[in-house]
C-alpha cells in the first residue's frame, strides 16, 4: 500500500491515466501539485503564457490524437482565463480534462483571495465537473473524469481542487482505478436495429440521397466505416466544417463543405435530394439557414451518439442513438443482406441520373474545377495561399485556424483526405485558438507538417504562445492572411452596412509581424508578390526546426464565397461573388 | 401547449440541483413549480418539476435532462396516469363572522386549520395544483396574508415506479 498526498496522487494519476502533456499555468492554488510535478511526475509540463492557450493546447492536442487533453490552471485568474478554451472545446464536442485549483476548503465563500467559483462559471460549458471534497477520492474522481469527458459525446470535465486537499503533509492510500462505472451514465453501446433497418430501406430506395456527415465522424473515430458505406452505394457525401477530412477531399464523391460558405453543388445536392443520411451532425444554423426551409423533399436519417442532438432544430424521419461507427457498420451489413436479396438496389439509374445533375452543378460552380476568385486584382488572393499550402504540404499537414475569412478560405481550398487533420472552432468560433491549438498538434506529431492558417487579427489574441514555442521548441508553421482588416466583419459590414467599417480596421497600429517574430527568436517571411508564394511556403517547411511566421499580404477587399442568402433563405439561396446571386 | 410534472432521480450530491436548474434557463426553458429530497436511499435525491411546453420542447428538456451525468432516471407523469399533490400554508385574515365562513371553506376543500390567532388562521390544503387555486379564490384575495405552496410533487399510479 503506497500512501500518497493528493499533489501526489495527481501527479502519479497523470502518469497512470497515460497523460503526454500537460498544459497549464501556475499559481498560489496548485504549488503543492506543481511541487508534486516537479518531485516525480514523468508527464511533462508545458508553460503557456496565457491560461486561455493551455485548453486551446490540449485541445488541439486532442483533436489530433483522439485522446482527452489535458489542462492545469490555478484558481481565480487562472481558471477564469481557461474558460473561453473550456467553451470552445465544449461547442465541439472536444475530450479535455481541467484541473482547476481552488482557495482552501475553509475559505471557500468567503471571498478569498484569488477565489471564484469556477464550478458555477463553467457549469453550462462542461460535460460534467467535480468538487473534491476530500484527498481519499482524487484517484478516482480523475479516473471518472477521463471517462466521461473521453466516452459517448465527449466533452470537457472540470475538477476543483481545494488547496489544503493536495498539501503535501496529509498522505493516503492511492489506488488509480482499472476502470469505474457510473450508474447514472451510460452511453448508448449499440443502434436500435429496427430502426437501422428503416433507415437502409429507405437509402436503398432514395433517388437523390446525399450524406450530409460532420464532427461526430471524426470524434467517433467512423471516417473508414463512412468511406466504406459511401462507397459501396455510390453517395455523394458534404461535410460540416467540423467533418471535413473524416471523408476523403480528393475523391470523387466528395462534394465540399455544405452551409453558410459552403459547396455550390453540396448546397444544392442537400436541397433536392430526398433522402439525407446525416452522421455525427447536428443541423447547426451555419449549416442550415432558415429551418422552415431546409431541403423540402427530403426524408432524414440521423445517426449521433446524443440523443439531444437528434430533432433539434430539424426533425428526423429515421432518428438513430448509438456510436457512429458501430451504427455505420450495423447499417452496412443491414444493406449488404437487402441488396443480397435485391441487387437492384439502390436504383442505378435514378443514381446516375443524380450524379449527372451534381456534376452539373459542380462544373458551373464548384470550387475546385477551376478559379472562381477574381483574377484582376494586382493582389495574392488569400484561396490562392491556401491552395499553395496544400500543394506544398501534399494535402496531408495537420492544419489549425483562427476565425475569420482566412478560416473559410482554409476549409475550402485545404483538401483534407484524413480526419484530424483540420483542427477548428467550429462551434464557438474562438478568434485565439489557431496556435495554441498547433502547439498540441505538432507536440503530438513532432514529425508531421503543422500549420496555421490566422489572420493579423486572430493572430494577436495568443501571439504570446510564440514565446511558449521558443522555450519547447515548438516549429509550426504560422500562415497569417494579412488583409488589413477583421475581415470576415468587414465583409459583413460591405454585404449589410453598405461598407461602413465600424471598428474592423486597425489604422496602421498593425507591428511589423517579420520583426516581432525575430523579437522571439524565430523566423519571419513577408510575402507581397504571388510570384514568391511558392517559394516562400516551401522554404518555411523545408525549415524543419524552426517556427516560421509567413506574413502573406492578400487582397484586402476579397469575400468569402458562396454565402448562404440570409435571412429567410434556403440552402440553395447563394451569393456566389460581389455581383452573383442564385 | 400542455402543462408537464417530470420527476427526476438524481445522484444526491453537491452541485446536482444547480445543474438542472441551470439547465432550464441556459436553455430559455420555463420551470413552473420545483422541489427536490433525498429518497428512502439517501445517496437519491428525487426532484419533481413542472413546465410547459409543446412536445418538441419537453422532449429537447427531458433529453438534456437525461444528459446531465447526475441524472439516473426520470419520467414526465403526465405521459400516463398519476397522482398529483400539493402543500400549501394560507395565512388568512379571520375575524368575526368571516371565521366561520373560512372554516366552512377550509371543510369544503378538506383543509385543516393548523394554527389559530385572535385574528388569523393559518391553513393547510393538499391536492392538485389546481385545487388549491380554486381554495383561494374561495377564500378571497382580501383576507389572504401569505401563501406557501410546496410546487407539485407526483408518482405514478399502479405498479410503475422510478427507481435504480
Ligand atoms: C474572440 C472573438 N472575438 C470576436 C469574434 C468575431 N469575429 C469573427 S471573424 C473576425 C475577424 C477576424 O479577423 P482576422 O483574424 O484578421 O481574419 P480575417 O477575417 O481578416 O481573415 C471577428 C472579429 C470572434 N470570432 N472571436
Ligand atoms: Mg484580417
Amino acid at each position: 500500500m503506497e500512501l500518497l498526498s493528493g499533489g501526489e496522487m495527481i501527479a502519479r494519476a497523470m502518469e497512470d491515466e497515460g497523460v503526454e502533456f500537460i498544459f497549464g499555468y501556475p499559481g498560489g492554488a496548485v504549488l503543492h501539485i506543481y511541487d508534486a510535478l516537479f518531485k516525480s511526475c514523468k508527464v511533462p509540463h508545458i508553460l503557456v503564457r496565457h491560461e486561455q492557450a493551455a485548453t486551446h493546447a490540449a485541445d488541439g492536442y486532442a483533436r489530433a490524437t483522439g485522446k482527452p487533453g489535458v489542462v492545469l490552471v490555478t484558481s481565480g485568474p487562472g481558471a477564469t482565463n481557461a474558460i473561453t478554451g473550456i467553451a470552445t472545446a465544449y461547442m465541439d464536442s472536444i475530450p479535455m480534462v481541467v484541473l482547476s485549483g481552488q482557495v482552501m476548503s475553509h475559505l471557500i465563500g468567503e471571498d478569498a483571495f484569488q477565489e471564484t467559483d469556477m464550478l458555477g462559471i463553467s457549469r453550462p460549458i462542461v460535460k460534467h465537473s467535480f468538487q473534491v471534497s476530500r484527498t481519499e477520492d482524487i484517484p478516482e474522481i480523475i479516473k471518472k473524469a477521463f471517462y466521461i469527458a473521453s466516452s459517448g459525446r465527449p466533452g470537457p470535465v472540470v475538477i476543483d481542487l481545494p488547496k489544503d486537499l493536495t498539501n503535501p503533509h496529509d498522505k493516503f492510500e492511492y489506488n488509480y482505478p482499472k476502470k469505474v462505472k457510473l450508474r447514472s451514465y451510460t452511453p448508448a453501446a449499440r443502434g436500435h436495429s429496427g430502426q437501422i433497418k428503416k433507415a437502409a430501406s429507405l437509402l436503398l430506395g432514395a433517388k437523390r440521397p446525399v450524406i450530409y456527415a460532420g464532427g461526430g465522424v471524426v470524434q467517433g473515430n467512423a471516417s473508414e466505416q463512412l468511406r466504406v458505406l459511401a462507397r459501396e452505394l455510390n453517395f455523394p457525401v458534404t461535410h460540416t466544417l467540423m467533418g471535413l477530412g473524416a471523408y476523403p477531399a480528393s475523391d470523387r464523391q466528395f462534394l465540399g463543405m455544405l452551409g453558410m460558405h459552403g459547396f455550390y453543388e453540396a448546397n444544392n445536392a442537400m436541397h433536392h435530394s430526398d433522402v439525407i443520411l446525416a452522421v455525427g451532425a447536428r443541423f447547426d444554423d451555419r449549416v442550415t439557414n432558415t429551418c422552415g426551409k431546409f431541403c423540402p423533399g427530403a426524408k432524414i436519417v440521423h445517426i449521433d451518439i446524443d440523443p439531444a442532438a437528434i430533432s433539434k432544430t430539424i426533425a428526423a424521419d429515421v432518428p438513430i442513438v448509438g456510436p457512429v461507427d458501430s451504427v455505420l457498420v450495423d447499417l452496412l451489413a443491414v444493406i449488404r443482406e437487402m441488396r443480397e436479396a435485391d441487387s437492384s438496389l439502390p436504383d442505378a439509374s435514378s443514381l446516375k441520373h443524380w450524379w449527372s445533375q451534381i456534376d452539373e452543378w459542380r462544373d458551373a460552380h464548384g470550387l475546385w474545377v477551376k478559379p472562381r476568385y477574381d483574377l484582376s486584382t494586382p493582389f495574392i488572393k488569400p484561396q490562392q495561399v491556401i491552395e499553395t499550402l496544400c500543394k506544398v504540404t501534399h494535402g496531408k499537414a495537420y492544419v489549425s485556424s483562427d476565425v475569420g475569412q482566412h478560416q473559410m478560405f482554409a476549409a475550402q481550398y485545404y483538401k483534407f483526405d484524413e480526419p484530424r487533420r483540420w483542427l477548428n472552432s467550429g462551434g464557438l468560433g474562438t478568434m485565439g485558438f489557431g496556435l495554441p491549438a498547433a502547439m498540441g498538434a505538432k507536440l503530438a506529431f513532432p514529425d508531421a507538417d503543422v500549420a496555421c492558417v490566422t489572420g493579423e487579427g486572430s493572430i494577436q489574441m495568443n501571439i504570446q504562445e510564440l514565446s511558449t514555442c521558443a522555450q519547447y521548441n515548438i516549429p509550426v508553421k504560422i500562415i497569417s492572411l494579412y488583409n488589413g482588416y477583421l475581415g470576415m466583419v468587414k465583409q459583413w459590414q460591405d454585404m449589410q452596412y453598405e461598407g461602413r467599417y465600424s471598428e474592423s480596421v486597425y489604422e496602421n497600429s498593425l507591428p511589423d509581424f517579420v520583426k516581432l517574430t525575430e523579437a522571439y527568436g524565430h523566423v519571419g517571411i513577408k510575402v507581397t508578390q504571388l510570384s514568391d508564394l511558392e517559394e516562400a511556403m516551401k522554404e518555411a517547411f523545408a525549415r524543419k526546426n524552426d517556427l516560421v511566421f509567413m506574413d502573406i499580404h492578400v487582397d484586402p477587399h476579397e469575400h468569402v464565397y458562396p454565402m448562404h442568402i440570409a435571412p429567410n433563405g434556403s440552402m440553395r439561396d447563394m451569393w456566389l461573388s460581389k455581383t452573383e446571386r442564385t | 401547449m400542455m402543462r408537464h410534472i417530470i420527476s427526476v432521480l438524481m445522484e444526491n450530491e453537491p452541485g446536482a440541483l444547480s445543474r438542472v436548474v441551470g439547465l432550464f434557463s441556459q436553455r430559455g426553458y420555463n420551470i413552473e413549480t420545483l422541489n427536490v429530497a433525498p429518497t428512502e436511499d439517501p445517496t437519491l435525491s428525487r426532484l419533481t418539476l413542472t413546465t410547459i411546453g409543446d412536445d418538441h420542447k419537453i422532449e429537447q428538456i427531458t433529453k438534456h435532462l437525461n444528459r446531465l451525468i447526475d441524472v439516473v432516471k426520470l419520467v414526465d407523469l403526465s405521459e400516463g396516469s398519476h397522482i398529483e399533490r400539493e402543500l400549501m400554508l394560507v395565512k388568512v385574515r379571520a375575524t368575526g363572522a368571516q371565521r366561520a365562513e373560512i372554516k366552512r371553506c377550509t371543510d369544503i376543500f378538506r383543509g385543516q386549520i393548523v394554527d389559530v390567532g385572535p385574528s388569523v388562521y393559518t391553513i393547510q390544503v393538499t391536492g392538485a395544483a389546481d385545487k388549491l387555486d380554486s381554495f383561494l379564490e374561495a377564500v378571497g384575495e382580501a383576507a389572504i396574508m401569505e401563501v406557501v405552496r410546496s410546487g407539485v410533487s407526483g408518482i405514478a399510479r399502479g405498479e410503475k415506479i422510478l427507481s435504480l
